[in-house]
């Protein structure tokens, strides 16, 4: 493993010679520890010069004026700079190496996409410009919609929801507006044990109440438990296909049949397509709605490196009832945008706006200039890619932890873990902090909820053969040792800029402002 | 007065019609360290099985049922300052909060000691 790069740098040489003596700095070559900004520059510096201004302010604002001074750290522009630079000199970023947090798809994200939203037809309008000066703009959103509508096989599209929480909000508030057209007035939502967070906390914004549908022993969602709880007061159900477990849910089909007769619709939280984008159309499996994280799925970034964007894929039944504004392709070739002044001819139901314009451009044009750089046959090797390197981490751990469901046949897109098999006093936490001493990020711990001390790898399609044998070195290191009862594994990290944080103490008194 | 247990971790402390309710030492262990508590306000009318409570832990937000229905009298409010009683002190000084019962027919569905230890014991 440490065979690399031999005449290469070493992190022990900092501090491998007794001989050297300690820096008259503090820091260690290039490797910096960090004040705090309050504790750089000078007080009344500032980075920049503002004009005086020769306007009385306002009588109205008079009251508003401020009279003490701000108390902001002052920074030149190049101390700010550098300041911020070095911290992220620090961080971990997936430019860097894997990042297998389990739900949440982190794929590299290919430059390609960078240049295209780059572009400045793209990157440098304004949502008000007239349609007729950006019809490149508004043609790209058309045909994104379109390719979304494509690989899940629905109705329509709901372009602007901004996020994949904002994305099932809109699905719900579709199937309120269904159900308020349809003079009903059902008021529950049925979730299952093992959902996202986000999907019981939708409901319940949405106005509805939340009932849990049980999982089967073999973690997937119990068909027999769910037609039980259908009935008239059964607006929906919200269900994640691949689900949390990181298994595919079978009798899908099965449920959105036992729902629809029922009276009620299906949601899908779409968070895990990126397991079968290209091999399974949601529409065919009978749902009703389902966002899609392009942030995830389609590989524009996320995890503060950008803003989500989660478009919702609308059925026939539910599509009259989807957000303005919305874009028509003309038959002369023309992209129009369908707003409120058209609206009562031309989409009478929606139910409203989810934000004041179209949605993410910018990751509109990364999510498309993925897909057309993979192209049909390209995506559906992301999804093989995905589900054969999420095995391949399963099937080369499991002799070392433990696979909850193991049994339940091949995973999806995400490899699950248990804490059961740890010695006495040793946790989940101690195998992620381990990881950070490795090298790597950590995987999802303690989610999904139903399952013990859970650690979700999601390795993604991106990562190599020999990136995943790393990976899987380390991993196996790590549970030997929280196996073996290796007390040093319960302070890791060693060799990180920060050892182990007291998070309960981060959580319960939390220290939000400067204290100096 | 007699203590009562749910097969959701709550215990139940009767006296008279009042009862004090909290959740049970194993499943703060389970929960790990508890970072928040919320409470319910008195005066809340609450039906067995409502989640008046949440209890926040570095791992997972949990609600807390009701293990019967009646009316909130009091909450714990050392719990704002110190949630840490919920670990240390699960089932004396971490309780959550008291209500006045409205149907004590509903105890009888409950779980005594011995029968809630054997059920912690299966799982």
């Amino acid at each position: 493993m440490n065979a690399v790069n031999q005449a290469g740098w070493r992190p022990e040489m900092g501090q491998a010679n007794a001989a050297t003596r300690a820096t008259s700095s503090g820091d260690r070559a290039l490797m910096l520890e960090e004040a705090l900004i309050f504790e750089l520059g000078q007080p009344g510096t500032c980075g920049v010069d503002f004009g005086e201004t020769d306007l009385p302010p306002l009588d109205s604002l008079a009251p508003f004026l401020r009279r003490d001074p701000l108390d902001l750290p002052g920074l030149s522009e190049p101390e700010a700079v550098r300041h911020y630079t070095r911290l992220s000199r620090q961080n971990y970023a997936i430019d860097l190496g894997p990042f297998p947090l389990g739900s949440c798809t982190m794929k590299h994200n290919p430059r390609l996409n960078e240049k295209v939203a780059r572009m400045a037809g793209f990157a440098d309008l304004h949502p008000l410009q007239p349609v007729s000066t950006v019809q490149g703009a508004l043609g790209a959103i058309n045909q994104l919609a379109h390719w979304l509508i494509e690989l899940t096989g629905m109705h329509g599209v709901a372009m602007s929801p901004k996020a994949g929480a904002h994305g099932e909000l809109c699905g719900l508030l579709c199937i309120k507006a269904a159900l308020e057209a349809r003079g009903e007035a059902r008021t529950t939502i049925l979730v299952p044990e093992s959902a996202h967070g986000t999907n019981p906390a939708t409901a319940a914004f949405a106005g509805f109440a939340v009932e849990s549908i049980p999982a089967t022993c073999e973690g997937r969602v119990d068909l027999a438990a769910l037609t039980a709880k259908l009935g008239p007061h059964v607006a929906g159900v919200m269900i994640t296909n691949p689900n949390t477990c990181g298994l595919f849910e079978r009798d899908m089909k099965a449920i959105s049949d036992a729902v629809h007769a029922a009276g009620g619709y299906v949601y899908c939280d779409g968070a895990n397509f990126n397991a079968v984008v290209g091999k399974v159309r949601p529409g065919d499996l009978g749902i009703d709605a389902m966002h899609i994280n392009l942030h995830k799925t389609f590989s524009t970034p996320h995890g503060g490196g950008g803003p989500g964007s989660g478009p919702v894929v609308l059925s026939a039944a539910l599509s009259p009832f989807g957000p303005l504004p919305f874009t028509v392709r003309e038959a002369d070739g023309s992209v129009r945008l369908v707003e409120e002044e058209q609206a009562a001819h031309e989409h009478p139901q929606g139910f409203g706006r989810m934000a004041a314009f179209h949605g993410q451009m910018g990751m509109f044009t990364r999510a498309l200039a993925y897909i057309l750089s993979h192209g049909a046959d390209g995506l559906q090797q992301v999804a093989e890619d995905a589900v054969l390197n999420a095995n391949y981490v399963l099937c080369s751990l499991d002799d070392v932890l433990d696979a909850p469901f193991g049994a339940s046949g091949p995973c999806m897109h995400e490899a699950l873990f248990s804490d059961t098999g740890l010695a006495e006093g040793f946790s989940t936490l101690d195998i992620a902090k381990g990881l950070i001493d490795e090298g790597f990020h950590p995987m999802t711990v303690y989610f999904p909820l139903v399952v013990h001390g859970a650690m979700l790898v999601e390795p993604t399609e991106t990562e190599s053969k020999a990136g995943l044998d790393r990976f899987i070195a380390s991993l196996r290191s790590l549970a030997e040792r929280a196996r073996a009862g290796d007390e040093a594994l319960k302070s890791a990290p060693h060799f990180a800029p920060r050892r182990r944080l007291d998070e309960t103490m981060a959580a319960r008194k939390p220290v939000l402002v400067w204290q100096g | 007065m007699t203590r009562y247990y749910t097969k959701d971790h709550e215990w139940i402390e009767v006296d008279g019609d009042t009862g004090t309710v909290g959740i049970t030492d194993y499943a703060q262990g389970q929960l790990g360290d508890i970072t928040f508590v919320e409470l319910p306000d008195t005066g809340a009318a609450l039906a067995k099985g409502d989640a008046p409570c949440v209890v926040d832990s570095v791992k997972a937000a949990s609600d807390v049922y009701s293990p019967v229905s009646g009316t909130v009298t009091e909450s714990n409010h050392a719990l704002a300052d110190e949630p840490e009683l919920v670990n240390t002190q699960a089932e004396s000084g971490g309780w959550l909060f008291r209500l006045t019962l409205s149907d004590a027919g509903e105890l009888g569905g409950l779980m005594d000691r011995a029968a809630y230890d054997a059920f912690v014991g299966g799982l």
